[in-house]
């Protein structure tokens, strides 16, 4: 029998996962200066004499903006001219330390310091050199938008910097209150805007190296399959095909463009040994997963008497939660020059952190002659955290001995991903003499992805958030999770377990509120009453953040309002929230949809409110908002990836459809006032909407749908039911 | 192998390539021009969208056998410098996020207000139900239209 003690140690672990992706920085101290003129007290930044400040982005941008906000982190400090400020990508070249991974929203927390730090540093000495020429107190000498200013004396910081970069860097520069922040705080546009909306901008497909092939490679179409036999004769019969290579993932087709490589491809002749997932299907997974529910799981959380307290009016419901596919815009891709001596790869890459060892196993080079340079990222969302477009791309070159450029099809992009683990869960709850929740059981199962990864961490690590951490006040409560492996290869898709969990939990919660016929809003406010912050394995959950947003979305939302109001047929309103404790951002959402008579769901208006402590950029704040609430909105009613004959049965946006511009739904985003250290906002859009949605339907047709994707289909037989 | 010649933004090109090669991957591969993307190679994402006489097109369904003569416009020629009002009205919007589906979705866009000054949410919904964006700054899109139209946008604000 597990213990709380228990439940803390394994969440500990469980909530672990984001560490090693976050190795801390080591923000070198410059090499001496280079005499002529410039200031860099770090790799991270530089000052040039005309007054241009770069700075440099230990974080890949997938579209998350991270880029503008860790340079206004640093611009703030400096008291830069933000017109004057550059940003460049950091490669992994030693100067920069270990970039480790993007993501997790994990780049403010780690970055917004550190960044800040530089940048101070930067400001003292400027003050420094100002107050050495002017013969002054540098307490006299202030820092003002690329000056330093004393009375009525100005001096720019590029004539400064010559005088500046021959002083001793102060350790432990004082950092600016928040109320005097001019930059942070404010709605800063990304810096690649322009760049974006010319076509400048260059994505990791855009490059080109002089000498460089086109690779396009067929993969075994079942995972785990070999390959057996190749005839290339045809293939190497297409004009344009120069190369063709047996690499560990299939077989690669290089050629002078990406059009003879994929015309190269189609007229191989392959046999493949198919292995053991020859005849898996998404059935079959599914039968593996309502048999493992049978059984207990490992006890990842228990409160009070668990299980044993449900007693005989307790009500049980199963969800479910499929296999999903990125779908980023930009398909796989990555470039790699390898050279006798040396190793240069050019890929969009969530950070070099999981792609090294491969790269300098594949090379036999040492880190020091490796260098992974990340352009921008046509999305990421997790995918592009992993290797293999990375040692696709290094194996070709090491044979070819010219750069190669591995481009995925948009059908290799979804037949040849990391899913997103399909689940199912058993919930069961019970409710106390006063209608609150007396005690809850969660069982669930699925693959687990620090397993499928072989992750130095316990296979429930990165299956828990939104489960095991569920904030409410119940006083008996047990969730086990259980491993069930699949042919599926799974990895991290936004928000990872907190994509599919708080699915579940937020709307058994509904569950337990409509059976104890309370309003779902005084439901859940009622079960964060107290106020004190609990310790949540490696993180704090502070309940009066998590009721704040439930109480701000509502209000904004007129939820008493419309409870009140009639309303059309298939109209209803739904909340839901989750606390993304792993990066210290909590977030309610009120959904306001129609169910239409062919079992269409269009939802018309989403009120999100989100406590994301320090808002450094509020504009990039809502977009990330609307961004997961659109990415979370195609999962909730589109998506599914499934499994026939060992093959994924989808191949591009036809069978895997995507939210359109006419479905987006009116997105209000409200943002709490706070002075907390900033949190992460990539992912905590998403996890409240597909409940919040979920909610509304059965608010609008007292159907409750417990089954991702809410498909027309669905929603039409629970009509009938 | 085949002699084409075409115009991209105003210049005169001739390739010698396969006459199936899709105008996407000459422009990309073989012009150097990479503000057009490849997205599905399906014409279902409209990243590669851009102006073949005017008219808003598919570049991975367009053959270059089939521009010859013609006239192309990408997102690299739609303006000098990213004044075109479109281009603008996405800047002030911060519509961007990942950015790799805007050059298409400016470039439908583009077309869009070329047949509707003053496109309605109608007209912006079948106007645009073809390009995808992954990032969902759909919202963002839709008032950058109506911005760049001269036009109010009601979405996204407060009631």
């Amino acid at each position: 029998m597990s213990t709380r003690r228990d439940f803390v140690k394994t969440t500990c672990l469980s909530l672990a996962f984001t560490l090693p992706m976050e190795p801390r920085l080591r923000f070198e101290m410059a090499d001496p200066i280079e005499p002529g003129g410039v200031l860099a007290p770090s790799a991270f930044l530089r000052i040039d004499g005309d007054g241009t400040v770069t700075i440099w982005a230990n974080k890949s941008e997938m579209g998350q903006g991270v880029r503008t906000s860790l340079a206004m982190a640093m611009a703030e400090e400096l008291d830069a001219d933000w017109s004057k400020v550059k940003v460049q990508q950091a490669s992994s070249a030693a100067k920069f330390g270990d970039l480790g991974i993007t993501g997790g929203s994990q780049s403010t927390r780690s970055t917004f310091t550190p960044y800040r730090t530089m940048g101070a540093t930067a400001r003292e000495m400027l003050i420094s050199a100002a107050a050495a020429k002017w013969k002054v107190d540098r307490a006299v000498c202030k820092a003002e938008n690329g000056f330093i200013v004393h009375g009525t004396k100005r001096i720019a910081y590029g004539e400064l910097v010559e005088a500046a970069s021959k002083l001793e860097p102060p350790k432990d520069p004082p950092l600016k209150h928040a109320k005097n922040f001019r930059i942070v705080g404010t709605d800063v546009k990304r810096l690649d805007g322009p760049d974006i909306v010319t076509g400048r901008a260059q994505f990791g497909s855009d490059l080109k190296l002089p000498g460089m092939l086109y690779a396009s490679v067929q993969r075994c179409p079942v995972f785990g399959g070999k390959l057996k036999s190749v005839d290339a004769t045809a293939a190497k019969a297409v004009p344009g095909v120069k190369r063709i290579i047996n690499i560990s993932s299939g077989v690669a087709v290089l050629a002078d463009s990406t059009w003879a490589a994929l015309n190269g491809r189609e007229a191989l002749k392959i046999q493949w040994d198919e292995g053991a997932h020859a005849s898996a299907s998404t059935m079959e997974i599914w039968k593996g997963f309502e048999a493992r529910l049978k059984t207990p799981g490992k006890v990842v959380r228990k409160e009070g008497k668990g299980t044993a307290a449900l007693g005989k009016n307790a009500i049980h419901a199963r969800y479910d939660c499929p296999f999903l596919a990125h779908a980023t815009m930009e398909p796989m891709v990555g470039l790699a020059d390898v050279k006798p001596d040396r190793c240069d790869i050019y890929a969009p890459s969530q950070g070099p952190g999981w792609s090294m060892a491969a790269i300098q196993q594949i090379t036999g080079m040492k880190p020091e002659q490796i260098e992974v340079h990340m352009p921008l990222l046509g999305g990421g969302f997790g995918r592009r955290a992993m290797a293999d477009f990375i040692v696709e791309a290094v194996e070709c070159s090491k044979t070819a001995g010219v750069p190669v450029k591995v481009q995925y099809s948009r059908e290799d992009d979804i037949q040849h991903d990391y899913y997103r683990p399909g689940t199912l869960h058993q919930l069961s709850g019970s409710l106390d003499g006063s209608g609150r929740p007396h005690a809850w059981h969660h069982r669930f199962t699925g693959p687990s992805i620090a397993a499928s990864l072989k992750m130095p961490w316990p296979p429930e690590a990165t299956e828990l958030s939104g489960a095991a951490d569920l904030a409410y006040e119940i006083p008996n409560m047990q969730v086990e999770w259980a491993q069930s492996d699949t042919p599926f290869p799974v990895g991290f898709w936004r928000a990872v377990p907190a994509s599919f969990n708080p699915f579940v939990t937020e709307s058994f919660l509904d569950e337990l509120a409509h059976k104890a016929g309370k309003d779902p809003l005084d439901f859940r406010v009622a079960l964060l009453k107290k106020d004190e912050k609990r310790k949540v394995g490696h993180d704090e959950l502070d309940p009066a953040r998590l009721r704040r947003v439930i109480e701000l979305a509502a209000e904004k939302a007129g939820w008493k309002a419309w409870r009140m109001a009639k309303h059309a047929k298939g109209r209803g309103m739904g909340i839901a929230a989750h606390a993304y404790l792993e990066c210290g951002t909590y977030v309610a959402e009120v959904a306001e949809v129609e169910v239409l008579k062919d079992g269409r769901v269009k939802v018309h208006r989403v009120v999100c409110a989100v406590d994301c402590g320090l808002a450094i950029n509020p504009l990039n704040i809502r977009a990330q908002m609307e961004s997961g609430i659109i990415f979370g909105l195609s999962a909730a009613l589109h998506g599914e990836i499934t499994l026939e004959k060992g093959r994924v049965a989808q191949n591009g946006f036809s069978d895997y459809p995507m939210l359109r511009l006419a479905d987006s739904p009116r997105i209000e985003v409200h943002i709490v006032k706070s002075d907390l250290p900033p949190g992460g906002v990539g992912e905590p859009g998403l996890p409240p909407i597909a409940p919040a949605v979920a909610n509304a339907i059965f608010a609008a047709t007292g159907k409750r749908i417990r089954s991702m994707p809410m498909t027309p289909g669905k929603i039409l037989k629970a009509a009938k039911a | 192998m085949s002699h084409v010649e075409f115009s991209v933004n105003g210049f005169s090109k001739a390739v010698e390539v396969d006459p199936d090669m899709p105008l996407l991957w000459v422009l990309r591969d073989v012009l150097g021009l990479t503000g057009t993307k490849f997205g599905c190679g399906a014409g279902v994402c409209g990243c590669c969208t851009l102006h073949l006489n005017g008219e808003a097109i598919r570049a991975c369904q367009t053959p270059i056998k089939e521009v010859a003569g013609k006239s192309v416009t990408t997102i690299e020629g739609l303006s000098k410098d990213g004044v075109h009002p479109v281009q603008k009205a996405w800047i002030e919007e911060d519509v961007a996020q990942c950015g790799y589906c805007q050059p298409g979705q400016i470039m439908q866009a583009a077309w869009l207000l070329s047949k509707h000054p003053h496109p309605t949410d109608a007209d912006i919904n079948e106007g645009m139900a073809e390009n995808i964006c992954r990032c969902g700054t759909y919202n963002r899109i839709r008032c950058a239209i109506h911005r760049a139209a001269g036009d109010e946008c009601a979405t996204g604000k407060e009631a």
